[in-house]
């Protein structure tokens, strides 16, 4: 799956986060994978994506303006890759705010 | 950008320990069908004070406030608890996965099509030779061949990337390829961990731990094969062997930091190697002064403060490595009689045989639940059944 930030990504809802001081922790029911949100804003970003109609727009919301936006949109990259963010029209029969 | 305050590296935020463990380790039972010459909990006979079904279910509900994602359940062998599976989806129904580690006993094919139905449960088949004479050299007659007998059920009914998980011996290492073979062949992922000189381990630790140059030959097959091997975070002192972050894992000894034990009587330790009143934290059923239950142990207990401190480097403190094997494993030290401030007992530079050599006073567990007599074959299970009216009981072993 290719990570596209101008589209809309949610959580998998096998996927639970654990709030820490440094960011959070992810832990995927399903693969069984652990992952570390390591930042404050990272963290602000994944909880308001359900808010937000593609990442991009998200990050801007956390106050990451497009031309900062790089090390976000690679970690969230690494996110969809371990497949703790999925496309919001999957695993979301009842819709959202999406497309 | 907005502005926040910096945050210190991850590491950094790990040794000084986390609001709940990452990763829990509940050994249930002491109670086990075998004998293995290495137990970490020197298991054999139940405790009669073991947890009781509602007393496991009470600290399952705190795991889930804590947000402990899972728990790796062993023992003793787990599954010959009466409530095992009761707990089981006891745990998973609370958002609590599991992880248990079994020698197989009891995974016939009804149990490996019950498990393989469920998403939240993962088996971890113990398994110490890739033939069975090197295995069942280790963990008694018959063992080999009951964990393969679980191996094929599990394949059989379905179950999807069941883990073996093997101790790395002297006698073991160079069956890696083997291991990685057989694991293949069942569908499964190979775990390896480090042998550890805890429980009855302390008596063949000398003679079974690999050698200086076979700890080589095992971090070479871990950078060149490693990539999807399992490895717990096992072999961090192996780390100073060649470049950083050659070995995947965060190379740190998360002992009452980011894991923990908790016992079959509700005893705190701070890891799974670590059975002794050295490293006792506390007790979940009873308040020792800062409060009952099993967060309040975590947070408070005054041994898991110490542990959180920043610790001394030592003897090692002037050694270019210290920054990639910090010294080591804190239970291997103790257990072989060495200062906890000096070289781990298998140091890759070498700094651990002189100190092995010296005069060492190797301390003793307050806690043997082995079987009287030694091993005589396996043990055949009615020897495990409960007294009535006995409390039930519950838990195994795995860092982070």
């Amino acid at each position: 799956m290719a990570f596209d930030p101008d589209r809309g990504w949610q959580l998998h809802h096998q996927v639970a986060v654990r709030p820490e001081p440094f960011g959070a922790l992810l832990y995927h029911f399903g693969t069984r994978k652990l992952s570390f949100l390591k930042n404050r804003i990272i963290v602000e970003i994944v909880n308001s994506l359900a808010d937000h109609p593609d990442v991009r727009s998200a990050c801007r919301a956390a106050g990451i303006d497009d031309d900062q936006q790089g090390p976000y949109l690679h970690a969230f990259g690494v996110l969809v890759q371990s497949k703790m963010l999925i496309p919001v029209d999957q695993n979301s029969p009842e819709g959202s705010t999406a497309s | 950008m907005t502005a926040t305050a910096p945050v210190p590296r991850l590491i950094e935020q790990f040794e000084h320990g986390l609001d709940a463990p990452i990763c829990l380790t509940w050994e249930l039972t002491y109670a086990c069908n075998l004998s293995c010459v290495h137990c970490l909990s020197s298991s054999g006979k139940r405790d009669p004070r073991e947890l009781s079904t509602q007393q496991c279910k009470d600290i399952i509900d705190e795991l889930e406030r804590m947000q402990v994602f899972y728990v790796n359940i062993g023992g003793g062998e787990p599954t010959v608890r009466s409530d095992f599976w009761e707990l089981v989806d006891y745990a998973t129904e609370h958002h609590v996965g599991v992880k248990f580690s079994t020698n197989g006993v009891r995974i016939d094919e009804a149990v490996a099509a019950k498990l393989a139905a469920s998403d939240y449960v993962d088996v971890q088949i113990s398994l110490d030779g890739a033939t069975a004479e090197i295995n069942d050299a280790v963990r008694g007659p018959g063992s080999f061949a009951m964990a393969i007998r679980a191996l094929e059920n599990l394949k059989e009914a379905g179950f999807k990337d069941a883990k073996i998980s093997v101790v790395v011996t002297r006698h073991n290492v160079d069956q890696l390829d083997d291991f990685k073979a057989l694991a293949d062949n069942y569908g499964a992922t190979l775990r390896i961990t480090r042998l550890r000189p805890s429980g009855r381990g302390a008596d063949v630790w000398d003679d079974l731990h690999p050698t200086a140059e076979q700890q080589v030959q095992l971090y070479n097959w871990l950078v060149a094969k490693g990539e999807r091997v399992l490895t717990g975070d096992s072999f961090f002192h192996l780390s100073g062997l060649g470049e950083p972050g050659a070995l995947a894992g965060l190379n740190l000894c998360g002992a009452g930091r980011v894991v923990c034990l908790i016992d079959p009587v509700g005893d705190v330790y701070a890891c799974p190697f670590a059975i002794h009143e050295r490293f006792l934290a506390g007790n979940i059923l009873s308040d020792t002064g800062f409060g009952a239950g099993f967060q309040n142990v975590w947070q408070n207990a005054p041994l898991f403060r110490e542990l959180r401190e920043p610790q001394s480097a030592g003897a090692c403190g002037s050694c270019g490595h210290y920054d990639s094997c910090r010294g080591g494993c804190m239970a291997a030290k103790f257990f072989t009689g060495l200062p906890m401030d000096g070289p781990d007992p298998e140091c890759v530079q070498g700094f651990g045989e002189p100190a092995l050599a010296q005069d060492r006073d190797k301390p003793k567990s307050h806690l043997d639940h082995s079987r009287s007599g030694g091993r005589k074959g396996p043990v055949p299970l009615k020897l495990l059944a409960m007294p009535a009216k006995a409390p039930q009981k519950f838990c195994n072993e795995s860092p982070v």
